[in-house]
């Protein structure tokens, strides 16, 4: 049977990580269908039809799916369910937000944030902020499943899938969307940054923090940091890395002034490369990185700035 | 208006885990067990609309074996009125949890239910989401500010880029995230009168729920671990590692 799978977007264009979700679908099945669910969303539909592996394109165009409400978006995917073994969504705010709702409409379970598809109903997820792997069998008829993106290789572009229009569900009224406090920012994406520059308590201020992003820039890199950073107002919210925050894999990790605390390390040890700048040389970080440097983030973070080159 | 509040007992954040020998689970034994730390956060924020007058009973609810009236007992001395624990020794899913809940909810007919985004034991972020769903309810998930008005609620909502604001009719489901608020902790007085406080025991049974897992698992395993590498001296030293040995700038 075919597999469904739900793709945020931003009008324009599906998000990075549904490339992750398609070629995780891709492990569960052969026929791929990918929902696209918006207002307007034409082009979203056809930079889905444009991933590999992608064998049809479902556009639900309606003013009711603009906001990703869950309470009118899991409806759609409820009616659509029946006819595929699957449904899975990347595990971001998103997937994370209407995939319990439309499992729990179905009477099923959900395997959330999984790692690894074993066979189509076997699948490997972490547990204790991924101090355990748990690997879950179900035996649901549709299986609801939510992926890391991170654990799955993009499926590569050039695709040509046909797209059918379907109508919408409209809006249930239970909920209606007011605004969004965004962070703007010209740096990569945290969760698809190839070098990710993150800072914790050790900074000391949001002042402090500028520091970081000279040197991000300079790298190219998405800009993250520890709960602790976050807690104390240097940064915002969707900038933390961990266990109830992102989950980042780049090639390159630079943690500056971050203890590494276990839910901290959830996050980001699956990096390739992990570098820790920290003053305290039992910080637990050092136990994860390739590369320790111990010393004063104040003296090492300027000249490591001057030292590397501009991508 | 009632307020229900979800209290999972897990093994404390600071305890390290270890999984057991024969794979079959991470060992509980002998372990410190602490209230969901999303869950302390949910209970502060239920207690604070009790004291600005939005609410008028917070009520705990815990399902797991007899120790969760600990984690009841926890949530009375941080200020809830009453405890409800679904008493079950098996394994409990997302899906059960949120099937007792609803049956719960039919019962108490609070106005809002706040439950914890996630639980730093099975990281399933799953239960207020699934609640809501059966009982054909709007959800605030992920909330970090939270306003009620007008048989409404504003939610703020922590996402992928950033903050986003919603606006939710009661009655209503939320999940807290972290920067909701600061928990308080419990006074000594306030510990000792929660003693007296009430605590209903039901069966999953007597509510009419099935709790049978879905999810079968079939082995736990610990992650492959990731090797300490070498500590550099100079920022010169660390620059040509990163060039020349791991080729990642
Ligand atoms: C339910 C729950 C969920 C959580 N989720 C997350 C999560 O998703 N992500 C997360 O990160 N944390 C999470 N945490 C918090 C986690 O337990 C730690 O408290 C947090 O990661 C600590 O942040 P930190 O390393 O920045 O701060 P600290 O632990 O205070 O470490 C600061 C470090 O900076 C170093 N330092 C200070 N000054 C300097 C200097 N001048 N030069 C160099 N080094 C310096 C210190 O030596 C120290 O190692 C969670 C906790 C709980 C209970
Ligand atoms: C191998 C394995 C074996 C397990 N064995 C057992 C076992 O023997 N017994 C057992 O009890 N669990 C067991 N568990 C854990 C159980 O599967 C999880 O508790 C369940 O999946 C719920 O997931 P969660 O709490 O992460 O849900 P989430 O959706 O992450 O929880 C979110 C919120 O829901 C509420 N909530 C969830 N569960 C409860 C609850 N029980 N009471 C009150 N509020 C709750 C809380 O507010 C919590 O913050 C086991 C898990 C594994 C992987």
């Amino acid at each position: 049977m075919a597999i469904l799978v739900v793709a945020a977007h931003d009008g324009k264009t599906v998000r990075a990580n549904v490339a992750n979700a398609v070629a995780a679908a891709g492990q569960m099945g052969s026929d791929v269908t990918v929902l696209v669910a918006g207002s307007n969303c034409d082009e979203a539909a056809k930079s889905a039809a444009a991933i590999q592996g992608v064998a049809k394109v479902l556009q639900a165009d309606d003013a009711a799916y603009a906001n990703w409400l869950a309470e009118d978006i899991a409806p759609l995917v409820v009616k659509l369910a029946p006819n595929y073994s699957h449904v899975v969504m990347a595990a971001d705010s998103v997937g994370k937000n209407i995939a319990p709702r439309v499992a729990a409409l179905l009477d099923v379970a959900q395997v959330s944030e999984a790692t690894q598809v074993v066979s189509p109903d076997t699948f490997v997820r972490p547990i204790y902020a991924g101090n355990a792997m748990a690997t879950v069998q179900t035996a649901d008829k549709v299986k609801v499943v939510t992926i890391r993106p991170t654990n799955f290789k993009a499926a590569a572009a050039g695709g040509s899938a046909a797209i059918e229009k379907i109508g919408g569900e409209g809006a249930k009224g239970l909920s209606s969307y007011v605004g969004a406090e965004l962070s703007k920012s010209e740096r990569p994406e945290l969760t698809s940054a190839k070098i990710v520059v993150s800072g914790g308590r050790g900074l000391q201020s949001g002042e402090n923090f500028k520091m970081l992003e000279t040197l991000a820039d300079k790298l190219g890199a998405g800009l993250g940091a520890s709960r602790a950073a976050v807690d104390a107002g240097y940064v915002p919210n969707d900038y933390q890395v961990g266990q109830t925050g992102k989950v980042v894999a780049p090639d390159l990790y630079i943690a500056i002034g971050i203890s590494g605390a276990i839910q901290h390390l959830a996050g980001m040890k699956d990096s390739k490369t992990i570098v820790a700048i920290n003053k305290d040389e039992e910080a637990p970080i050092f136990q994860v990185a390739d590369y320790g440097l111990v010393g004063d983030l104040f003296q090492i973070v300027p000249e490591l700035t001057a030292a590397v080159e501009k991508k | 208006m009632k307020v229900l509040v979800a209290v999972k007992r897990v093994i404390d954040y600071n305890v390290k885990i270890r999984v057991k020998a024969d794979n079959t689970g991470v060992e509980t034994a002998n372990v410190k067990m602490s209230m969901n730390p999303f869950d302390e956060i949910a209970v502060e924020e239920a207690i604070r609309m009790k004291e600005k007058g939005a609410a008028t009973e917070v009520i705990a609810f815990s399902a797991g074996p007899a120790q969760c009236q600990e984690t009841i007992r926890t949530a009375l001395a941080m200020g809830a009125d009453r405890g409800i624990l679904v008493q079950a020794d098996g394994e409990l899913q997302p899906l059960a949890v949120a099937k007792l809940l609803k049956a719960v909810v039919d019962k108490e007919q609070p106005g809002l239910v706040i439950v914890g985004k996630q639980a730093i034991d099975d990281d399933s972020n799953q239960t207020g989401q699934m609640l809501a769903a059966l009982l054909g309810w709007s959800q605030g998930t992920f909330a970090n500010k939270l306003n009620v008005a007008d048989g409404s609620v504003e939610v703020k909502r922590e996402v992928d880029g950033g903050l986003e604001n919603i606006k939710i009719k009661m009655p209503a489901v939320i999940t807290t995230d972290l920067r909701l608020n600061e928990p308080r902790y419990a006074s000594l007085p306030n510990i000792m009168k929660a003693k007296k406080k009430p605590i209903e025991t039901l069966a999953p049974d007597a509510l009419g729920v099935d709790v049978a897992p879905r999810l079968k698992t079939l082995k736990v395993e610990e992650p492959p671990k990731r090797k300490a590498g070498i500590k550099v001296k100079t920022v010169a030293e660390l620059v040509d590692k990163l060039k020349n040995e791991a080729g990642v700038i």
